[in-house]
């Protein structure tokens, strides 16, 4: 019977483990949910963003609320205001652990609007 | 216990005040700072018209302003971006100067379309003439065609871009009319800076814009109107 409870709980451990925390260190910035819940939006954020990019590029519909600015302005850092500056970014630590390629930050800014405005005025 | 109570409503509603307060003007200048999430309209042909006449030799203020609305670097090497540039040209025969800014004519029917292999060259419904960058692969052939010289590849990485213009290498770009400050209401740079006003931006067929009441009493120019392309930026004065 004690064999069994403590196999139950090896068992429990990691997989409430699993669901509290990230395997990386993920710096979220100002954090909160505006388009769709957290694990939505790890899944489908890539189609979300690609869909408003034409929508806005090629017939000018700017839909603030799934633009990259939009993204950039609350999930970069607190601390340097950037989604890509450092390991544990808001995009470089998930796209690094999962080995994909982020290249919208080689012609977008990743930087806060707001704080490169500040930094860029006159 | 309803002293008690009171207390906390009154507790409640000036926090919850105070809390409107504080976010209230972020809110509202976040939803105005944006443009509407409708598609640009067909009726509407952005274009300028540049009064010569006001142009002053040796100013170059809409170059600057360009240059710092849109990040680039002021260069003038052949691989410098650049936007919009300068020109003095001379009539040899009477010797008459004229001096006038030239950019991308934002085309009705743009050679720079009909030529890009991957239709990242495109005319957008309100007539800017734009390159879609996620689609560009950097042929150039669009510079090739272009009769105006408008356009100039990428050729170095870039870094610290405004947030509202993207810029990346191995990527063709020209004068967008400033289409990020379009869509919020706003002039384009070069349009705002020019200390004499000469340059005349609105839509062309609202009959009762500025641009289009001048067009009908002043004459005006096409460059290169033998190709027959109907450029959106007309030139009075030439």
């Amino acid at each position: 019977m004690r064999l069994i409870a403590l196999l139950l709980l090896f068992w429990c451990i990691p997989s409430v483990w699993a669901t509290q925390s990230t395997p990386y260190k993920l710096d979220i910035g100002r954090g909160g949910q505006c388009v769709k819940d957290p694990q939505w939006m790890r899944k489908n954020h890539m189609q979300l963003l690609k869909h408003q990019r034409d929508e806005a590029v090629r017939k000018g519909a700017r839909d603030n609320k799934i633009s990259l600015k939009t993204c950039v302005e609350c999930h970069a850092s607190l601390k340097d205001n950037s989604v890509i500056a450092r390991d544990d970014s808001f995009c470089v630590a998930c796209h690094r652990y999962e080995a994909v390629k982020l290249d919208c930050f080689e012609c977008h800014s990743g930087v806060r609007k707001s704080y490169w405005l500040k930094r860029n005025a006159k | 216990m309803s002293e008690v109570n009171n207390q906390r409503r009154a507790f409640l509603k000036t926090s919850l005040g105070a809390a409107a307060v504080a976010i209230a003007p972020g809110m509202l200048l976040f939803d105005m700072a944006h443009g509407s999430t409708e598609p640009v309209s067909g009726k509407v042909r952005w274009g300028m018209l540049i009064d010569t006449n006001q142009c002053k030799p040796g100013c170059d203020e809409c170059v600057t302003a360009c240059n710092t609305e849109n990040g680039l670097s002021g260069g003038k090497l052949p691989t410098d971006s650049q936007w919009i540039r300068k020109i003095e040209i001379k009539d040899i025969s009477t010797g008459r100067q004229t001096s006038l800014p030239m950019m991308c004519q934002h085309c009705e029917h743009p050679p720079c379309v009909d030529v890009c292999p991957t239709a990242a060259s495109f005319k957008r419904a309100d007539g800017i003439v734009l390159v879609d960058r996620h689609r560009c692969i950097g042929c150039r052939y669009c510079m090739m065609a272009c009769p105006y010289k408008a356009r100039s590849f990428v050729h170095e990485p870039i870094h610290d871009q405004n947030p509202d213009v993207p810029r990346g290498k191995g990527t063709v770009e020209g004068c967008s009319m400033c289409v990020h400050r379009i869509d919020e209401g706003l002039q384009p740079a070069c349009a705002t800076s020019c200390p004499n006003k000469a340059i005349l931006f609105g839509d062309l067929n609202d009959p009762t814009s500025p641009i289009a009441q001048k067009l009908r009493v002043v004459a005006s120019t096409q460059v290169r109107a033998d190709l027959k392309l109907n450029t959106g930026i007309r030139y009075q004065g030439l």
